[in-house]
Parts: structure tokens; C-alpha cells; sequence
């Protein structure tokens, strides 16, 4: 659309406009300052400079969750995404019934509040009395989320998949029900296979949708925190311990606010980073 | 391969039932049948757990009390949004773009690292544990995802019906709110969903700005978890309980649900 150039406009921003900066100017300033500052309690504080800044890039700890919550991140967008596409691509594309019952079980996890959710996989996975765990066990599997370090990370990637899948389903199918009939009686003219349909038409008119939910998801999972603290509490020792959990731990657990502070602002230009690189692609694609 | 089409998202959806049945049933069990053996389904059926909820002032209390923030924080975040998303997706102005990201960084940003300075910005103006205090903290990434969702949904409408409307001798907010707004009504239910949803889920900034008086359910929860051992069947009822507003809300919005999920991008 061709728009006009009204400088005006800036007046219909005010209302947002003083909201937003007001949640997220302060608390930033606040926390900048503290990122320079050591304090001793009765609210004296010393200039450090960028002493915190230097601990916390040279420090194990924080290599160890960065690394931990890569490797989450990327997990979980290797299953959840191709899953989530071909779960939409066998969804029905008439309305009815049945397209109803998907759409609404499906949304159900999404609007589940976050600490629920973690309660509910904590019940579900319990080795003694939850579904999972005693199913697992009786298989034969010596399986206790709470102990032993490769079951806590399956039960929290199994948590994140059976949370999160359902909004890559609901992407995906907007995408593909956006595709007019047309492309597929024009492929059928032509003999084309499923698989060719899928490669040529299907994943081409889908890429916008996926751009958003890869990106969407990668930011989501980056900024975890409720579901894995209820269900694992960081643990078994830390091995469950993504960043913001650490970042809390160590913010109000310790009450260390010079390292928290400069951490916070490390972990929020890392997501400012991919922030900018999703809104160039955004973008792009708007333009095509 | 068209008659085994279904079987997938049968799969899928029992696999999102399997822990939803678990909670509900454990909330029908008593906290002995809980903890002393394994059954699949409740042997006594029991109420008991829904009973002490509903008499008990502290729990009813948090589910009004997340509803009231929650409700609060949509109307305003979509109120302000409306006019923001019409002036991005109609004007070209100075630094719009730059501006559209900045908004965007605040959906994106980590809660964990806004927890502190919340608590000490909202104390210090005499909000904390207050309905406002939740409500203003959640426009952060709300008002951001409302303005991108009605964005997508007004650049969808031809520029002729702004163009028209003056031409016929509308006002700007005569026409904004007598044929713009009724034209988009599918994008404002599907954004006063979204920010429903999202503050409806999120915890961590609930639960840094509230003690007593404002307490969200969900946070009830984790306090009981902790303090009161084992009382599982109470805590898969107020479980069960938090399902049911999002349930309602999401039959309704079905249709534009994948449209919102896109923001409006489709």
C-alpha cells in the first residue's frame, strides 16, 4: 500500500508511546546503572566500570548456561518445526467439525498459564504416581526426571514440544490454507507428486509463516523461565539451569545486582541481535 | 494415503490430552488415593478438592484477582494500540521503521531481566501489589503484540475507504470509529484475545509485583507446592481450574485463531 507522509502521526503514537517507555526506559536505566556500580546494602554504591561485564564473559558459569540454552534452543526448533508443518499439512482444509476439534485442542496448551504447565508435566513425569513416569518405568526404563540428568532434559524438551508445536500447526496451516486452489489443479494437470507439490508450492507460499515461527520460537525459548523452573528447578545440581533461571538466581537469590545487572544486558543484546536480524527478514519478505 | 490423513493430528491431539487428563483426574482424588497407589482413573470420585477452593477466600481471591489485571490490561493495551497500529499502517513518518523495531524489541524482551527493576519501580510509586501495577507491567510486550497484530489486519483494508469517507465529509474520529473500527472488528477480537492470552500466562512479573493483595492464582499455586508438602489433588484443581478461561475464549476466536498466530500476515 502506498502510504502518505504525515509527520503528524506521532500523535497517535503519544498513549503507546509513553506507556511502553515508561516499562521499559526505567527498569533499562536501572539496570545500566547497577551494571557499573558495587553496592554494599544501605544504598551506597561504588563506580566498577566494566569490571561485571568482564567476570560475566569470562565466567564458566555463564558460558555453561549459554551453552545449555543453545543447545535447548536449538533442540527444540528441530523437532518442533518440522513436526509442526507436518501436522498442518494433514489437518483437513474444509471447514467442519473436525477442523474445529483441531483447532481448539490444539490451541489448549498455549493458553495454559506457564507455571501450570510446569506443574502439570512435574505430576505427569513423577516416577511413582505421574502417567509418564510409571508408564516409562514399567517398560522397563529406569526413568526419575528428578535424579538423573538425560531424563530431566527429556522430560523438559518433551514439555516444550507438547507446549509450543501447536503454535508452528496453526503458522503453518494459515500459511497453506492462504494457497489458492489454482496451484494445486495446476499441479495435478502436470502429474505432480505429493512431494514435488510440497517442495514447489506448498514450502515456498508457507516461507513468511515459518520466518515468523522459527523466529518467534527462537526468542520464546530464549526467554524460558517459568516452565523448566517448576518443573526441574534448574536441577538435577545445574544441569537444567538455562540462562534466566540463572539470571534470577543470581539477581534475587544472591542479590548480586552489579554481575546480574551486566548479565541482563549481555542475554539482552544477544535477543536484540536476532531481534534485528528477524525484522530484516521480516522485511524482505514484506517487500517480494 | 488419503484414508490415514486423520491419524496424525489424532496422535497429536491425544498426546496435548494425556497430561491435561492427568491433572483433572488427580483433581478428583483424594491426596491419600494420590499418594498411595496408582490407578488410571479416580476410584473415589471426589469433590473435595474444588470444594476447599471455592470456600477458601485466599484461593477464589487470586482467580479474581488474575482476572482483573488480566481484563484490565487487554482494554488498555488494545485502546492505545489502535490508533498506533492506524498511524503505521497508514503514514510514512520520521523514523517509523525504527520505531516499529523498538516496539518490537519489548515483545522480545527476557521477563527475567525486568524483574528487579519492575519491584523497584512500581514500590517506589506506591503500585506494588496492586491490579494497575500488573496490568501497566504486562503492556510491555501486550501494547508491542496488539499494535502488530492490528497492523497486519488494517494494512489489509484498501486505502479508498479512508479516501471515500472524507470525500462524503467524515471527520477523522467520526470516521475512525464509525466505519474503520467496525471494519476490523475481526482484528480487534483476535488482538483482545492475544492479550488476554499472554497476560492470562505469564507469571514471573505477576508474581515479582504482587504479595497479598493481588496474588494471581498461578502463583497461589507455587506457594502451596512449596509450603504445604504434598497436597497435590488441591493443586491439579486450581490447575484445572486456570484452563477454563483460556477453553471459553479460544472457541470463540477458532476461526481467526491461525490469522492471529500469523499477526495478521497471512
Amino acid at each position: 500500500m502506498n502510504k502518505t507522509t504525515n509527520q503528524k502521526a506521532w500523535i497517535f503514537l503519544a498513549p503507546v508511546l509513553i506507556l511502553v517507555a515508561f516499562n521499559a526506559f526505567i527498569p533499562l536505566i536501572t539496570v545500566i546503572n547497577y551494571s557499573v556500580q558495587e553496592t554494599f546494602g544501605n544504598n551506597e554504591f561504588f563506580w566498577e566500570g566494566l569490571t561485571w561485564f568482564e567476570n560475566i564473559l569470562h565466567s564458566e558459569r555463564f558460558h555453561n548456561s549459554l551453552i545449555r540454552q543453545l543447545t535447548f534452543t536449538f533442540t527444540i526448533l528441530l523437532i518442533e518445526i518440522p513436526l509442526g508443518v507436518a501436522i498442518a499439512l494433514a489437518m483437513p482444509t474444509k471447514k467442519g467439525i473436525w477442523l474445529s476439534i483441531c483447532l481448539v485442542t490444539m490451541s489448549l496448551p498455549l493458553l495454559i498459564p506457564w507455571n501450570v504447565v510446569g506443574s502439570m508435566w512435574n505430576i505427569f513425569s513423577l516416577p511413582e504416581i505421574g502417567l509418564l513416569g510409571k508408564l516409562l518405568n514399567s517398560l522397563g526404563f529406569d526413568y526419575n526426571y528428578t535424579r538423573q540428568t538425560g531424563d530431566a532434559w527429556f522430560t523438559l524438551i518433551l514439555m516444550d514440544v507438547w507446549h509450543w508445536t501447536s503454535l508452528v500447526v496453526l503458522l503453518s496451516y494459515a500459511g497453506l490454507i492462504a494457497i489458492p486452489d489454482a496451484y494445486y489443479q495446476a499441479a495435478k494437470i502436470d502429474g505432480a507428486s505429493a512431494w514435488s507439490v510440497f517442495r514447489y508450492i506448498q514450502l515456498p507460499k508457507m516461507k513468511r509463516v515459518l520466518t515468523i515461527a522459527i523466529l518467534l520460537r527462537f526468542m520464546d525459548s530464549f526467554n524460558i523461565y517459568t516452565e523448566p523452573f517448576v518443573l526441574t528447578g534448574g536441577g538435577p545440581g545445574n544441569s537444567t539451569t538455562l540462562l534466566s533461571i540463572d539470571l534470577v538466581k543470581l539477581a534475587l537469590g544472591q542479590f548480586d545486582l552489579g554481575p546480574a545487572a551486566a548479565m541482563s544486558l549481555i542475554y539482552f543484546l544477544i535477543i536484540l541481535l536476532t531481534c534485528w536480524i528477524f525484522y530484516t527478514l521480516m522485511m524482505r519478505n514484506e517487500e517480494d | 494415503m488419503k484414508n490415514t490423513k486423520w491419524l496424525l493430528p489424532t496422535i497429536y491431539i491425544l498426546f496435548l490430552l494425556l497430561p491435561i487428563y492427568w491433572l483433572v483426574s488427580m483433581s478428583f482424588k483424594s491426596t491419600n488415593e494420590i499418594l498411595g497407589s496408582f490407578t488410571l482413573w479416580p476410584q473415589n470420585f471426589t469433590l473435595e478438592n474444588y470444594i476447599t477452593i471455592f470456600t477458601d477466600s485466599t484461593w477464589y481471591m487470586g482467580y479474581f484477582n488474575s482476572l482483573s489485571y488480566v481484563c484490565i490490561n487487554t482494554i488498555l493495551s488494545v485502546a492505545v494500540a489502535l490508533p498506533a497500529a492506524y498511524a503505521f499502517s497508514r503514514f510514512n513518518f520520521m523514523g517509523d521503521k525504527h520505531l516499529f523495531f523498538w516496539l518490537l524489541t519489548n515483545r522480545m524482551a527476557p521477563a527475567a531481566v525486568f524483574a528487579l527493576p519492575f519491584f523497584q519501580l512500581y514500590s517506589s510509586i506506591g503500585f506494588f501489589d496492586t491490579y494497575i501495577a500488573v496490568a501497566l507491567a504486562h503492556t510491555l510486550f501486550n501494547i508491542p503484540l496488539s499494535v502488530w497484530i492490528l497492523e497486519g489486519f488494517m494494512s489489509g483494508v484498501p486505502k479508498q475507504l479512508d479516501e471515500t469517507a472524507y470525500i462524503d465529509g467524515y471527520s477523522f474520529w467520526r470516521f475512525f470509529i464509525k466505519i474503520f473500527i467496525p471494519t476490523i472488528l475481526a482484528g480487534i477480537g483476535v488482538a483482545l484475545f492475544f492479550a488476554f492470552m499472554f497476560s492470562w500466562v505469564e507469571l514471573l512479573l505477576a508474581k515479582t509485583l504482587t504479595a497479598v493483595h493481588a496474588k494471581p492464582i498461578a502463583a497461589l499455586m507455587t506457594k502451596t507446592a512449596s509450603s504445604s508438602g504434598y497436597e497435590l489433588g488441591l493443586l491439579a484443581a486450581a490447575g484445572s481450574l486456570t484452563i477454563i478461561p483460556g477453553a471459553v475464549v479460544v472457541y470463540f476466536v477458532r476461526n481467526y485463531i491461525a490469522k492471529g498466530f500469523a499477526l495478521g500476515r497471512v
